[in-house]
C-alpha cells in the first residue's frame, strides 16, 4: 500500500477539523479542531517525507509540533482570560466589535 | 510497503474519534476522542518510517497538549453549555458544505499527483533527525527556543490577575464578621444531650426545644435530618418519671 493513502487520510482529517472550527461554539472544542488540522498537516508532511526518502519532511513536522505547542499555551491562556471576564467560553458571545 | 491492515486500523482509529469532535456533546468526551486520534496518528508515523516523531507525537500531544486542554476544561467547568441557537441563518449547512468541499478539493488534487515512492527510505531515528536539526536547521531550532520562552511568558502575563484590594488579615476578617452581627461563639453542636448524638438530630435547648441551626445545612438541603420532636417528648416523659420518683422519695 502506497504512502499516498496517508495523504488522503490527512485530507479527510483536515476537512473534519475545518468543519469543527466552523460548527462548534465551544471555544475549547473549536481549538481542538485547529489541533486536528495541524496534525493532519503533520501526517501529510511525514507521508511526503517517506515518499521522498529523506527526513526533511519529518523535521518540518517536528517544527509544526513545537509551534502548535506554543500556540496551545497562548490560546488556552486567552480562553481563560475571556472566561474570567465574562463567565462563558462560547464563541458567539464576544460580538461587541461588530459595527 | 505499508500493510493495508495497518493503514485501515490507523484510518479508523483517527477518523472515527475525529468525527466525535463534530458530534459529541460534552467537551470531555471530545478531549478523550482527540487523544485516541493522536495515538492513531503516532501509529501512522511509525508506519511511515518516522519512529522518533511517533514517540514525540505521543509525548507532546497526548501527554502535554491534550492534558492541558483537560486542565482548562476543569478550570472553566466541564458543564459549559453550548448554545445551539444559530446566529447566522443556515450556518450549519453552509459549514458542512464548505468543509466537504475542502476535503473533496484536497483529495482530488492529491489524486492527480504523480509522486514516485522511494524504495529505500531513510528511517527517522533520533540520530538521523538530530543530524538535520542541529546541522542545517540549527538557526530554526534556536528561534523555536525563543518562541517557546515567549509563549510561556505570554501565558503567564495573560492569566495573571493583579490584586485589586489589599489582602485582609485574619484579624480584620474576624472584626468585620463581628461588626456585621455574627454570633461570636460557636454554633451549638448537633445531637441531643444524653439521648442521641448523631449529626442529623438537632440539639435541644434547656427548655427541650430543638435548635435548628445546630444541624448542617447540607443535611437539611438533602432532607436527611431527623425530627427531634420525639426526643423532646422522650426527654419530658423521662423527666416526669424522675420527678415522680423524687416525689415518692
Amino acid at each position: 500500500m502506497s504512502p499516498i493513502n496517508f495523504v488522503y487520510l490527512a485530507s479527510v482529517l483536515f476537512a473534519i477539523g475545518a468543519a469543527t472550527v466552523l460548527l462548534r461554539r465551544n471555544a475549547i472544542i473549536a481549538f481542538m479542531g485547529v489541533e486536528l488540522m495541524l496534525n493532519a498537516a503533520n501526517l501529510a508532511l511525514v507521508a511526503f517525507s517517506r515518499m521522498q526518502g529523506n527526513v526533511n519532511g519529518q523535521i518540518m513536522a517536528f517544527f509544526v509540533m513545537v509551534v502548535a505547542a506554543a500556540e496551545v499555551v497562548v490560546g488556552l491562556a486567552i480562553i481563560i482570560a475571556v472566561f474570567r471576564a465574562r463567565q462563558t467560553i462560547s464563541l458567539d458571545e464576544p460580538a461587541e466589535l461588530k459595527g | 510497503m505499508i500493510s493495508p491492515i495497518l493503514f485501515w486500523t490507523v484510518a479508523f482509529m483517527t477518523v472515527i474519534p475525529a468525527l466525535g469532535l463534530l458530534f459529541a456533546r460534552k467537551p470531555v468526551y471530545v478531549a478523550v476522542a482527540v487523544i485516541t486520534a493522536m495515538v492513531g496518528l503516532a501509529g501512522a508515523y511509525v508506519a511511515l518510517e518516522a519512529p522518533f516523531l511517533g514517540i514525540v507525537q505521543i509525548v507532546v500531544y497526548t501527554g502535554a497538549v491534550m492534558m492541558l486542554f483537560v486542565f482548562v476544561l476543569m478550570l472553566v467547568g466541564v458543564d459549559q453549555r453550548e448554545s445551539l441557537k444559530e446566529t447566522i441563518a443556515g450556518q450549519k449547512w453552509l459549514a458542512f458544505a464548505l468543509s466537504i468541499g475542502v476535503g473533496a478539493l484536497l483529495i482530488s488534487v492529491v489524486s492527480r499527483l504523480a509522486l514516485s515512492v522511494d524504495k529505500t527510505p531513510v528511517t527517522g531515528e533520533p540520530q538521523a533527525i538530530a543530524k538535520e536539526l542541529f546541522g542545517p536547521y540549527v538557526l530554526v531550532v534556536e528561534t523555536l527556543g525563543f518562541l517557546l520562552v515567549t509563549a510561556a511568558v505570554g501565558a503567564l502575563v495573560l492569566t495573571h490577575v493583579p490584586r485589586l484590594f489589599p489582602k485582609r488579615t485574619q484579624k480584620e476578617v474576624q472584626a468585620a464578621r463581628i461588626a456585621a452581627g455574627a454570633n461570636p461563639v460557636n454554633k451549638t453542636f448537633p445531637g441531643v444531650f444524653a439521648r442521641h448524638n448523631a449529626l442529623d438530630a438537632p440539639a435541644l435547648d434547656p427548655n427541650g426545644e430543638p435548635i435548628e441551626e445546630s444541624v448542617s445545612r447540607v443535611l437539611k438541603a438533602r432532607q436527611q435530618t431527623v425530627d427531634s420532636i420525639q426526643y423532646r417528648d422522650d426527654n419530658r416523659a423521662r423527666r416526669r418519671e424522675l420527678g415522680a420518683k423524687e416525689d415518692e422519695a
